[in-house]
């Protein structure tokens, strides 16, 4: 299969849903002229004016607002947040309109709008320009929440958000787009709600997503090297969480690893965990494992940037300890 | 002033007794017990609401506040789910999840009440957006009050409204008080369609007691919006005459206060006046029109009280939609 970057498949991705349906059409800023500070929106503009790929003011609060307004219209809008971080500008947007509308009036309407944001550490960012912030919106009944960790996915999960008649948040991590992997041609949809397992084994269960997939798959190389078979599943989507996949290789393995970005109190990683304690306690034969990001907003200095993250090896020990 | 027929003239007045009818009822009723949650009532603002919308078609859109009840009625909204919704039932319009601050009816683009102050500028630009790639010159209209001026939503919505040359119109109800604070205490300007030449929009004033005039200026702004000129932000200036909220004390002001001002204002007694006056429409026409809605008010509070609750298998039910992709 033909290799292409992250960036180029949620290009492809944009470019086949507007080809085939006129409603949909994407606003943010920086995105038509510049073409996205990641280049993700290159090429749009040519190809569908200016309209249907529109700079906007910098005004988040306004840009969430009228694509949830022009969803309510009849579009199907997408809308990118240039950094995930500014979604919490547009948090009532987010929160009180966005995802509540369809149940708040009870179902009169679609609220088919997909905020594209990009989040994760990268060149030290900085505080405000790093952050993974997935679990904030899992917390929040109405939406949905995707985060690809693969060019393919990152195609297929973007087509399905864009078709989704529900809102979508499309976490895409910056360092991420400029990693290569095979992609399918054509119409290729990820479907939403499904976790992936990507390495099956029998000893333990790392569940990641995002850019630190990357740090699961290689400690459960460096564990396989020690004889461990650690299963290794890539989440995916956030919101609704794909319990049966997690139950089904806790069954198996017994043991289960979470790893994420994000800041670990309160994160996705405490969900699983608090729903693997309660729906399958009987089959774990060892304490659950959370990794995550430190319990500080993320300092600029590399030197200290470096410290925030969980590492292959504090992956590796964990399972070695709980394995033991 | 342009001829108004009498068709319009027969609208004006019907939509504003209806408004005042609908929240008289609400009132007795909440104060009865009958009501849960919170309500805001929209008398002595009727003339606002009836006329903007007088000039709409079921193919525009409105965005509405916590006082929505009048605008969603005078864009055409139904009585009996209307009454349901506010009595928590399941034949309410939104089966009972919205309550009084949450009508929608989306069938005639009254694109929902709002809860959050100023919630609603950016949902109409939206949809303003929405047209404008559509290529209809449907227009989308918002309501929002003096209060909410003072969100920074209003200055992105009306920005960006402004430099995409949006057909959006921003209508301010200018009612004196935020809550239970006297705007003029917390708000930098005397008139906030003065703050219209910061984006470059016409800023107009009109007197929001007097159905005629909000009928014309707005006609104005909607021709403006609908010929792809852009956005007008209208003030309509007018007077709450209930609390914040039914229950509200009202410590804030003096009875006689509101007394003096409603009795100079109501837009209602203008109409009856003007319509007496200039032979527009009969005191007997009109009070037949009074004994018609008093009969379909009464109708929809039965069908209101005599709607059942939902139940518990509703839920979850639209809280996602099921089965795409």
């Amino acid at each position: 299969m033909r290799e292409i970057t992250f960036s180029e498949a949620t290009l492809e991705a944009m470019a086949e849903e507007m080809e085939r349906d006129e409603r949909v059409f994407v606003m943010g800023e920086d995105i038509a002229r510049q073409g996205g500070i990641f280049g993700q929106f290159k090429g749009l503009p040519a190809r569908f004016g200016t309209d249907r790929v529109k700079d906007t003011p910098i005004s988040e609060t306004a840009i969430v607002g009228a694509g949830v307004g022009a969803a309510l219209a009849g579009m199907r809008p997408v809308v990118d947040m240039h950094f995930a971080d500014f979604i919490g500008v547009a948090m009532d947007e987010v929160f009180n309109q966005m995802a509540k509308i369809r149940y708040m009036f009870g179902g009169q309407t679609t609220v088919p709008v997909v905020l594209r944001a990009p989040d994760g550490i990268i060149r030290s960012a900085a505080a405000q320009h790093s952050q993974c912030i997935e679990a904030w919106m899992l917390h929040i009944p109405g939406l949905k929440v995707v985060i690809p960790s693969n060019p393919a996915d990152a195609k297929g999960l973007l087509k399905a958000a864009i078709r989704d008649d529900n809102p979508v948040i499309y976490f895409e991590h910056k360092a991420l787009f400029a990693k290569k992997g095979p992609v399918p041609e054509g119409d290729h949809l990820t479907p939403i709600g499904k976790a992936n397992v990507v390495k099956e084994g029998t000893d333990v269960t790392i569940i990641s997503y995002s850019l630190t997939m990357a740090k699961a798959l290689n400690a459960a190389e460096k564990l396989a090297e020690e004889g461990l078979k650690a299963e290794v599943i890539d989440l995916r989507t956030i919101s609704p969480i794909d319990t049966e996949t997690i139950y089904k290789s806790v069954q198996k393995t017994n043991r289960l690893v979470i790893v994420h970005e994000a800041v670990k109190t309160g994160g996705v990683g405490a969900e699983i965990a608090s729903l693997v304690a309660e729906e399958m306690m009987d089959y774990l034969d060892a304490p659950i494992v959370r990794l995550g990001m430190k319990y500080v907003p993320i300092p600029f200095s590399p030197a200290l940037e470096s410290l925030v993250l969980p590492t292959v090896d504090d992956i590796v020990q964990s399972v070695k300890r709980i394995v033991g | 002033m342009k001829k108004i027929s009498k068709e319009v003239v027969e609208h004006f007045y019907t939509t504003m007794v209806k408004i005042r009818l609908f929240e008289e009822t609400i009132n007795e009723h909440f104060l009865k017990g009958e009501i849960p949650g919170f309500v805001h009532l929209y008398i002595g603002e009727e003339a606002i609401a009836t006329g903007v919308c007088a000039n709409l078609r079921k193919t525009d859109y409105i965005t509405s506040t916590h006082r929505g009840h009048g605008h969603t009625i005078a864009k055409g909204g139904q009585l009996k789910p209307m009454m349901a919704e506010i009595f928590g039932r399941k034949t309410g319009y939104c089966k009972g999840k919205g309550g009084s601050m949450h009508i929608a009816d989306f069938s005639i683009g009254m694109l929902g009440a709002n809860g959050v102050v100023g919630g609603g500028y950016n949902l109409a630009v939206g949809a303003g957006m929405a047209s404008k790639l559509q290529g209809n010159d449907n227009v989308a209209v918002c309501f929002f009050g003096d209060g909410a001026s003072n969100r920074g939503t209003f200055h992105e919505g009306l920005n960006m409204a402004a430099a995409f040359k949006l057909p959006v119109i921003f209508v301010n109800e200018n009612n004196q008080w935020a809550s239970t604070t006297p705007y003029r205490t917390t708000t930098s300007v005397e008139n906030i369609a003065d703050r219209a030449v910061g984006y470059g929009i016409p800023g107009v004033i009109v007197d929001g007691n007097d159905v005629f005039a909000v009928y014309e200026e707005a006609a104005k702004a909607i021709e403006r919006a609908r010929a792809g000129e852009g956005p007008t932000l209208l003030e309509t200036k007018t007077y709450r005459i209930k609390g914040h909220f039914v229950g509200d004390p009202e410590q804030y002001r003096t009875k006689e206060e509101v007394e003096r001002v409603f009795a100079a204002t109501d837009p209602l007694k203008k109409f009856r006046e003007k319509a007496l006056a200039e032979g527009l429409l009969s005191a007997k026409e009109m009070q037949e029109i009074d004994g018609k809605i008093a009969q379909d008010i009464q109708e929809s509070l039965e069908y209101a009280l005599g709607s059942p609750y939902p139940g518990p298998e509703e839920l979850f039910e639209d809280l996602y939609v099921k089965g795409v992709c």
